[in-house]
């Protein structure tokens, strides 16, 4: 195994919830991801960080399906979910939002949250035409557990019926967030998710984040270039650079990582305040 | 004038006409057309059928197309599958109406997914270039099929019998086709309070996003295929006993064009979109002769040039509901709705 690669174990006893193997993507010639090694335990949250182009997204969509690996594997508590399509992994509890809002603009924020819930669903084509019991009944249902636990949590309330493409972005984001949470993921992918923002905007997603975590259980995994939030909420960071993983660990080790730093800032920065103080 | 929302339930808030004025149109528009067939002339009576079976044709395409986004152009030739099935099973085997309905119906939506496979590859426009193939195809092998189909020479179908009634006269007929319309307008429309019509139209918005919501894209193309060829099936069926005689010619591209424009004029993706655009359709050619009568006596050839002028005035139609209109009628229809509500205050 290459030593460059660190192997984080944060809890040797318990069987990570997404664990990585020497995964691997290439696009052509270009390694977007090489050999990469990551464990994620149940119920945390963590944030991936890293240059742009470094492979953070294409993680993402390795992890939800629409890439195929060219190496390695990928577990989801403890199975291999690497050649699973893509609508049976987010059945298995994997959610995901975007990084460019992919909600449907056509259809009203509340259909776009029951589309979350599609893998729970039981309605058959001819129960749906018919629409008499158990098609009613499921989605009376749905509406009421909608209601009461999501749109209340993420104080949508007032814009349930609005179309989506008239909304805020900010709220879009919030609506992109409330319909992978009807999923009742186990596990939530989060492409920057507070990119765009304000810092208000900021604050009470950096907050829902942490009570999607605290009453749901669900483990949280985001990619963002903001810094603050990512330090201030993750139990764990990884950084990734140029497809590898360069550094793994709680965020006050990783903000004092030489590796990071010079990920971020490039090599010469000893040399820079060097000259800097001979001036 | 419409202000607030009083629903204190959210089975109040699902149901299918919010307001009582919806349901007011709703309940005029069937007594309407309880009570119009014994007052008007058998001609318009047997538009009024024809109205029928187009608006089921354009509700299955709708799903299809308006709703799922697979733009076809076999819809024609599906209901031509429908309307042989029927034909062939009634003249050829002696099947009662009751059983040649459902299974024109079956042999249709499982034709239909065979040709929905290419949807599985191929988008937007090359999907459409391979409807049009399923079109050619269809029609090809109902000229050539001699045996089955009896080729151009067309096939002669008796009336139906129902409950020992034979189904002949156009009013007979109207009440037959009439409420099976409707049943197939409310079946399309209850999809889309459910899941099924959410994923349908989640694949027409975002495909990649509706498979991380765990819809399978596979299965739910080919379902939406499955129910639009259903209904053009169901068309075709009913066509086949109103129409009597059966031709390939009747299902050839123009038929599926015309479908397709009906569906853009009356607006994709709307309940009520299949129904404008299948009473424009075949409103704007009786109007035209209507006027064309008129001006008889005056150019002698305005009966004659009906016909092309007809065409051209479809053309320019479509073309100015794209650019103006692009959500058809059923856009000016809601608009009417929200001045309605709003009258006194805004205008």
């Amino acid at each position: 195994m290459n030593s460059t690669q660190p192997k984080v174990k944060t809890n040797q006893d318990r069987e990570p919830l997404l664990r990585v193997d020497s995964l691997s993507i290439a696009f052509g010639g270009v390694q977007a991801l090489n050999n990469l090694e990551l464990e994620i335990q149940s119920g945390t949250i963590s944030s991936i960080i890293g240059p742009n182009g470094a492979g953070k997204t294409t993680f993402f969509n390795l992890v939800s399906g629409f890439y195929q690996p060219t190496g390695g594997e990928i577990f989801f508590r403890g199975q291999s979910i690497t050649s699973l399509p893509g609508h049976k992994r987010g059945a298995l509890g994997i959610a995901r939002t975007f990084q460019n809002i992919a909600l449907f603009r056509g259809m009203s924020v509340l259909d776009n949250i029951k589309l979350g819930a599609h893998s729970h669903l039981k309605t058959g084509v001819f129960g749906a035409g018919i629409y008499i019991r158990l098609a009613q009944h499921e989605e009376l249902q749905l509406r009421e557990t909608i209601e009461r636990e999501i749109i209340d949590f993420l104080e949508i309330d007032h814009i349930r019926n609005a179309p989506v493409s008239g909304l805020p972005y900010g709220l879009q984001k919030r609506v992109e967030l409330a319909r992978a949470l009807a999923m009742r993921p186990s596990m939530m992918l989060l492409d920057e998710p507070v990119a765009g923002m304000n810092r208000e905007e900021r604050e009470d997603t950096a907050r829902f984040i942490l009570d999607i975590q605290e009453q749901w259980g669900t483990t949280i995994l985001l990619v963002d270039h903001d810094m603050g939030m990512v330090m201030d909420i993750s139990d764990q960071v990884f950084v990734f650079n140029f497809g590898e993983l360069i550094a793994a660990g709680k965020p006050e080790i990783i903000q004092s990582d030489p590796a990071v730093i010079e990920a971020y800032l490039g090599r010469e920065k000893s040399d820079i305040s060097r000259h800097i103080k001979t001036q | 004038m419409h202000i607030g929302n009083a629903r204190s339930s959210y089975q109040a808030d699902e149901v299918m006409w919010k307001r009582p004025a919806h349901k007011g149109a709703m309940l005029l528009i069937i007594l309407s057309l309880l009570i119009l067939p014994f007052w008007v002339g058998p001609y318009h009576l047997m538009l009024m059928s024809q109205l029928g079976i187009f608006v089921i044709a354009i509700a299955g395409l709708n799903i299809l197309t308006g709703y799922t986004g697979l733009i076809s152009l076999g819809q024609g030739a599906f209901m031509g599958i429908g309307a042989y099935t029927t034909a062939v099973l009634a003249t050829g085997y002696g099947f009662p109406p009751w059983a040649t309905f459902p299974l024109s119906i079956i042999m249709t939506a499982l034709i239909g997914i065979g040709f929905g496979l290419p949807s599985l590859r191929v988008r937007g426009l090359y999907l459409t270039i391979a409807t049009l193939a399923a079109n050619v195809i269809i029609v090809f092998a109902i000229r050539k099929l001699e045996w089955l189909t009896n080729g151009d020479r067309g096939i002669n179908i008796e009336p139906a019998i129902l409950f020992g009634f034979s189904i002949e006269s156009e009013l007979e007929k109207y009440f037959v086709i009439a409420p099976l319309a409707l049943l197939f307008v409310l079946f399309s429309q209850n999809l889309f309070r459910t899941k099924i019509g959410r994923a349908f139209i989640a694949i027409r918005e975002q495909d990649y996003s509706a498979e991380i919501m765990g819809i399978s894209l596979i299965r739910y193309k080919l379902t939406a295929f499955a129910i639009g060829s259903a209904y053009a099936g169901a068309a075709g069926s009913l066509w086949a006993y109103f129409f009597t005689a059966l031709t390939p010619n009747q299902f050839n591209l123009s038929q599926s064009i015309l479908f397709l424009a009906a569906l853009i004029i009356g607006g994709m993706g709307t309940t009520l979109g299949p129904l404008f655009g299948a009473v424009f359709v075949i409103l704007v050619p009786e109007t035209l002769r209507a006027i064309a009568g008129l001006i008889t006596p005056y150019y002698p050839l305005a009966l004659q040039a009906t016909a092309p002028i007809t065409e051209i005035i479809y053309g320019l139609l479509i073309i100015g509901f794209l650019i103006f209109e692009p959500m058809g009628l059923s856009a000016i229809w809601a608009r009417i709705w929200r001045y309605i509500d709003r009258w006194p205050f805004t205008r």
